[in-house]
């Protein structure tokens, strides 16, 4: 998966998350909470979905990891985005 | 004969709109189950059955607005379909017909007619218009058997004239123009507006605030996640929620309702969660038993209720059960929390943003992350002592994580 | 046609009386030196002169009494009460005597005594000043008892009031003076009939003085919703014009009666009483009333305009009774 492939699958989980968000707005390199109006239970839900997507595993400490879109694509990439990722323990 | 009425589903809440029948006449319904869905100002709601039996009568037709506390449908409840009804009586009188009556001997067809008639008593009677009977024996249509739009479901003039010419009868209202979202949002804001003036200037608030540490809570749940796969991780607010009910279990007077001069208390705890919709405004609906549900069935059902509260399909009880609603702003920065309550609750607590802060414990100046809870609380039912030792009791229960 | 105010049409009316008739005179409580409690004889004491527009005590029965002994003396009196609150301490005079000379003289005396009283709430003038008590003179036998609703009503009804032999009883809702409407110059043609004041086929919405013009309102919101309400101004409370409402019924088969005054033994419920007599197998649904509520008026703004009936009531009574209709 490259990049920009893993940039889209990004976007369009966080379009679960908040649909009123127009993803073309989004800065890359800014604080999502500061972007759209998520919660934590919203943060959970999405790192639950980027877990499913591309089956990595992300303990709580890496949660500020993914902060903002560039932030998830680098931890994508560094955590295998080619799909061997753990499975649920 | 069970009447099952328009219930009121927030202190403010004059009318609803009757979506959708789930039961049809004829279906057993048991006591819980969702048997209609009505929209109100808050979105759709699924509305629960408050007896056992069987659906007998449905008296409000689907896409008909009607005021609080009217009369939706008929049950028959389960011990009244034990005995036998007096509409089977008819069957074994034997037609007035069946034997002509000897010349100035007293008519049979006499008492003939009166067994159905005492029988109909047990059945109500239908209602038809008078302008709809009338027209109904002029064009020969039997309103017996004709679907009645009218108030309370009566036969209508129009029902009568679209039996008379085979007009197929109506499925259902034509379903009013949607709500634009401007709309929506303003019928959420009056409906809070008409709320949070009531609670002022009906209940007597007092508030409270308590720094907790909560750092023994915050260290426990980063182990208990560290082991946990992200889907089944908790989230610190539910710890909050859990204490808040077990809180409540020692101090049973917070758990009660203000009706007309006293305070009724509550046998079961359920606890209201504030959560904010996306398009702006927010609804409580209950967590139900909150005290008795582990973290995690808590977490389950918070994310469902999240959801649920932001796609629609809440549950009547979800919003008319609870007694105190939890809210936190925390996430947006907030310190501390002075809540309107929702009435009729009785108190609602407030949580602020987990903040560290330099703590002193056995003289020693550490660092610690702290909370600050708020209780604003109904004076008519409870004093500032008993609220003092609900928020002191949270804090204990904090204390100690794993037993939550 | 012209616009003008209720209060002008109201002044016009008098002046007219005045100028067309020297029997003519006016009399009550500030009617003079004050102009009247609602300005509607500012500056006739200049004009008229003392005898003809005479200020009186405070004290309706007194002034209503010294009017019936003026009529019944030739003379053509107008006396005006500053509220009907204030009349009921000239009922005695009115029911009394004004009601009943003609009857009990076996015709040798007649009373023609017009008396203009303002009525009505919405002004936060608390339970001594707003209440709608038209009813209480509308049971009385003897008595004709109108309500105009229009300015073209309160231009003319008082000219037709001085014709009538018998004592005519004139309700202004207060709230109307200051309200402005195109004047029609042509009188009506009496004081008796009903006026159908918007067509509709869906419900006929039954009322008269003040309140016509929150049913008008209401009607509008209706229409949008594709109800088409046909609002009956009823004119005259006594009698009632009947065979006007019944007509209108017969075509909507539905109705709601939209009365100021409190519902128990209303206008309102003898309206509906005779619908139900004459109307009964036209109906296709309830009769509906829309009155205050039972509790003496209160001062405060919001507690007023709640007690009173409103367009969203008349609206909400109204959807109750067409229903699915819609």
């Amino acid at each position: 998966m490259t990049a920009d492939e893993i940039r889209l699958t990004v976007l369009r989980l966080l379009g679960n998350i908040a649909p009123e968000a127009d993803p073309a707005r989004l800065r890359p390199n800014v604080n999502l909470r500061d972007q759209l109006d998520i919660d934590s239970m919203d943060f959970l839900n999405f790192a639950i979905s980027l877990h499913k997507e591309f089956r990595i595993e992300i303990p709580e400490r890496d949660y500020p990891q993914l902060a903002t879109i560039d932030g998830c694509v680098d931890y994508v990439q560094g955590n295998g985005s080619n799909g061997k990722g753990e499975s649920d323990k | 004969m069970s009447e099952f009425r328009m219930p009121s589903l927030g202190a403010d809440m004059e009318a609803g709109l009757l979506v959708a029948w789930q039961k049809k006449p004829g279906d057993k319904v048991r006591r819980g189950e969702t048997i209609a869905e009505v929209e109100t100002d808050k979105g759709i709601i699924e509305i629960e059955s408050f007896a056992d039996g069987t659906l007998e009568k449905i008296v409000v037709p689907e896409g008909e607005r009607v005021p609080v506390g009217t009369l939706l449908a008929l049950i028959q409840t389960a011990d009244e379909a034990a005995t036998p009804t007096a509409s089977a009586a008819p069957a074994v009188v034997p037609p007035a017909s069946a034997t002509p009556p000897p010349r100035g001997a007293p008519s049979p067809a006499v008492t003939g007619e009166l067994v159905p008639t005492s029988s109909a008593s047990t059945i109500p009677r239908r209602a038809v218009s008078p302008a709809a009977r009338r027209k109904a024996s002029e064009l020969g249509v039997n309103v017996d058997q004709l679907p009645g739009t009218g108030p309370g479901g009566a036969v209508t003039l129009d029902d009568v004239q679209r039996a008379a010419s085979a007009a197929p009868p109506p499925t259902a209202a034509p379903p009013p123009a949607p709500m634009t979202d401007a709309e929506r949002a303003a019928r959420m804001r009056q409906t809070i507006a008409a709320a949070m003036s009531r609670s002022k200037r009906e209940i007597p608030h007092y508030y409270l605030s308590h720094t907790i540490d909560l750092e023994p809570a915050l260290a426990w749940l980063a182990r208990e996640n560290e082991r946990r796969a992200v889907t089944e991780r908790l989230l610190y607010g539910v710890l909050l929620l859990k204490a808040v009910a077990l809180a409540l279990r020692e101090t049973p007077e917070l758990n009660a309702i203000w009706e007309r001069d006293r305070a009724v208390t509550r046998p079961d705890i359920h606890v209201g969660t504030a959560i904010a919709l996306r398009q702006g405004g927010l609804i409580a609906p209950a967590l139900h038993h909150t005290d008795r549900k582990s973290l995690d069935e808590l977490m389950a059902g918070f994310r469902d209720l999240v959801n649920r509260t932001r796609t629609g399909g809440l549950r009547s009880s979800e919003l008319s059960d609870p007694t105190i609603t939890v809210t936190s702003l925390g996430e947006r920065g907030v310190e501390a929390v002075f809540g309107i309550i929702y009435p009729p609750q009785t108190a609602i607590v407030g949580f602020g943003k987990v903040v560290e802060r330099p703590w002193s414990i056995g003289g020693q100046i550490v660092s610690r992350r702290v909370i600050t809870a708020s209780l604003s609380a109904d004076h008519r039912v409870t004093d500032g002592h008993r609220g003092g030792l609900f928020l002191s009791a949270v804090e204990r229960l904090l204390q100690e994580p794993d037993k939550l | 046609m012209s616009r003008i105010t209720y209060r002008e049409a109201v002044k016009a009316g008098l002046r007219e009386a005045l100028i067309g008739d020297p029997h003519v005179f006016l009399m009550g409580e500030d009617v003079g030196r004050y102009g009247g409690a609602y300005a509607c004889s500012k500056g006739f004491l200049e004009e008229f002169g003392p005898e003809r527009i005479r200020d009186t005590p405070l004290c309706e029965s007194t002034f209503v009494g010294a009017g019936i002994g003026a009529a019944l003396g030739g003379m053509r009196p107008i006396v005006e009460v500053m509220t009907v609150n204030f009349s009921l301490l000239a009922l005695d005079q009115i029911v009394n005597n004004a009601a009943t000379l003609r009857h009990m003289s076996g015709g040798q005396f007649s009373v023609p005594l017009v008396v203009r009283m303002a009525t009505g709430g919405g002004r936060q003038l608390a339970a001594q000043h707003s209440h709608s008590l038209e009813v209480w003179y509308a049971h009385v036998p003897g008595i004709q008892v109108v309500a105009p609703a229009t300015v073209t009503d309160a231009r003319h009804m008082l000219g037709l009031a001085l014709r009538e032999p018998d004592p005519v009883f004139i309700f202004e809702h207060a709230l109307l003076y200051p309200m402005e409407g195109e004047l029609d110059e042509s009188p009506p043609a009496d004081l008796l009939h009903a006026a159908i004041r918007r067509p509709g086929n869906d419900v006929t919405v039954v009322t008269y003085g003040g309140s016509l013009w929150k049913c008008l309102q209401a009607a509008e919101t209706l229409a949008k919703s594709g109800v088409e309400a046909e609002v009956i101004d009823l004119r005259s409370l006594r009698p009632l014009d009947m065979p006007t409402v019944l007509a209108s019924v017969a075509r909507t088969h539905r109705a709601v009666i939209v009365d100021e005054g409190w519902k128990t033994c209303s206008l309102a419920a003898e309206i509906s009483a005779g619908i139900m007599e004459g109307g009964f197998y036209d109906l296709d649904a309830p009769v509906a009333r829309v009155c205050s509520i039972e509790a003496p008026m209160p001062y405060a703004k919001h507690l007023e305009d709640a007690a009173l009936p409103q367009p969203e009531g008349i609206v909400s009574a109204v959807m109750n009774l067409v229903g699915r209709h819609v």
